[in-house]
C-alpha cells in the first residue's frame, strides 16, 4: 500500500494526492494526518487534489472527515485543486462534501488558511468562530 | 445483443487493489470509447463505487468490461458479478443515503445517476449482477 507523503510549511501541512488511492491508502492518510496534526500543532491542513481523477463516496467522505479531525484539534481543512469533471460528478453522485471548505487552487487554499489563521490570533474571542461550520 | 467492438476483459475483485485495477480498466476502455472527459470520469466512479460493494458486501466477485455498439454509437459497459447474499429490499437499496454497511449509502443509487443504463440483478443467497453502460454522445 502507498501512502501519501504530509509536508509543512509553517503552521500548515500540505497533502498532495499524487497516486490512484487504495482505500486502505485512504484510511492511512486519516491517521497519518491526526499524528502529524496534534504533533506539530498545525492551524491548518491543505489537501491538493489536482492530480486526483475521481473522487468517490469513499474518498469524499475522507475529505469530511479529516476536516472533523482536525477541528478537533483546532485545525482548519481545505481541499484545493479540484478537476472540473471530477465535481460535477461529485455533485451528480449526490456528495454534497458539506462542512468541508474549497479553493481553486493552492495558493487560494493558503490564503483562506491564512485569514482563518489570523483570525484566530486576533480579535478574542472571536463570536463568529463558532458558528464556523455554518 | 449489440456487437462488440472492442473485446471483453474480466478483472477478479478480491482486495483493495482491485478495485483500483477496475477503475483503471474502465478508464482503459472509456478513452478508447473516446467518451468526453466528464462522462469518463463518471462512469469510472460508478465503476469504483460498484466494485467496492461487490468487494464488501459481495464478498468479492469479478468485473467484466467491453466496448459495446448499438449500431448508431458506441459506449462502454461494466458489469460486476458476486456470488455474496444477494439484496433482499432493492427499493431500499436504491434509496439514497441507505446503507446495509458502513458507506454513506450513495454506492448503488449515486452509480445509477451516473450512468446512461443501470440493470440490477440480485437473488437473495445467490448473489448479485450489476450492469451498468455510458455511451458516447
Amino acid at each position: 500500500m502507498e501512502r501519501v507523503p504530509i509536508l509543512k510549511i509553517g503552521g500548515v501541512l500540505l497533502v498532495s494526492i499524487q497516486i490512484d488511492l487504495h482505500d486502505q491508502s485512504v484510511l492511512a492518510l486519516q491517521e497519518d494526518l491526526a499524528e502529524k496534526i496534534s504533533a506539530t500543532g498545525a492551524h491548518g491542513v491543505v489537501i491538493d487534489i489536482s492530480a486526483v481523477e475521481i473522487v468517490d463516496s469513499f474518498i469524499g467522505r475522507m475529505f469530511a472527515t479529516i476536516a472533523s479531525i482536525s477541528r478537533l484539534f483546532d485545525a482548519d481543512t481545505v481541499v484545493v485543486g479540484m478537476r472540473p469533471a471530477v465535481a460535477i460528478t461529485l455533485v451528480e453522485l449526490g456528495l454534497t462534501l458539506g462542512g468541508v471548505r474549497t479553493a481553486l487552487d493552492l495558493e487560494r487554499g493558503m490564503k483562506i488558511l491564512g485569514q482563518l489563521g489570523r483570525q484566530r490570533r486576533g480579535v478574542l474571542p472571536h463570536s463568529g468562530e463558532l458558528e464556523r461550520d455554518f | 445483443m449489440p456487437p462488440r467492438s472492442g473485446g471483453p476483459e474480466e478483472l477478479r475483485i478480491s482486495g483493495d487493489d482491485d478495485v483500483v485495477r477496475v477503475r483503471q480498466l474502465v478508464r482503459t476502455y472509456a478513452q478508447q470509447t473516446k467518451l468526453s472527459l466528464v462522462d469518463q470520469t463518471k462512469l469510472v466512479t460508478a465503476a469504483s463505487e460498484l466494485a467496492r460493494n461487490t468487494l464488501i458486501y459481495g464478498g468479492g466477485g469479478f468485473a467484466r468490461v467491453e466496448e459495446i455498439s448499438d449500431g448508431r454509437r458506441s459506449g462502454v459497459r461494466a458489469s460486476f458479478h458476486d456470488e455474496g447474499p444477494g439484496i433482499p429490499d432493492l427499493t431500499l437499496a436504491l434509496a439514497d443515503g441507505w446503507s446495509s454497511g458502513s458507506g454513506l449509502g450513495l454506492g448503488l443509487s449515486g452509480a445509477r445517476r451516473l450512468v446512461d443504463e443501470f440493470d440490477l440483478d440480485t437473488e437473495v443467497g445467490r448473489g448479485t449482477v450489476v450492469t451498468v453502460v455510458k455511451w458516447k454522445r
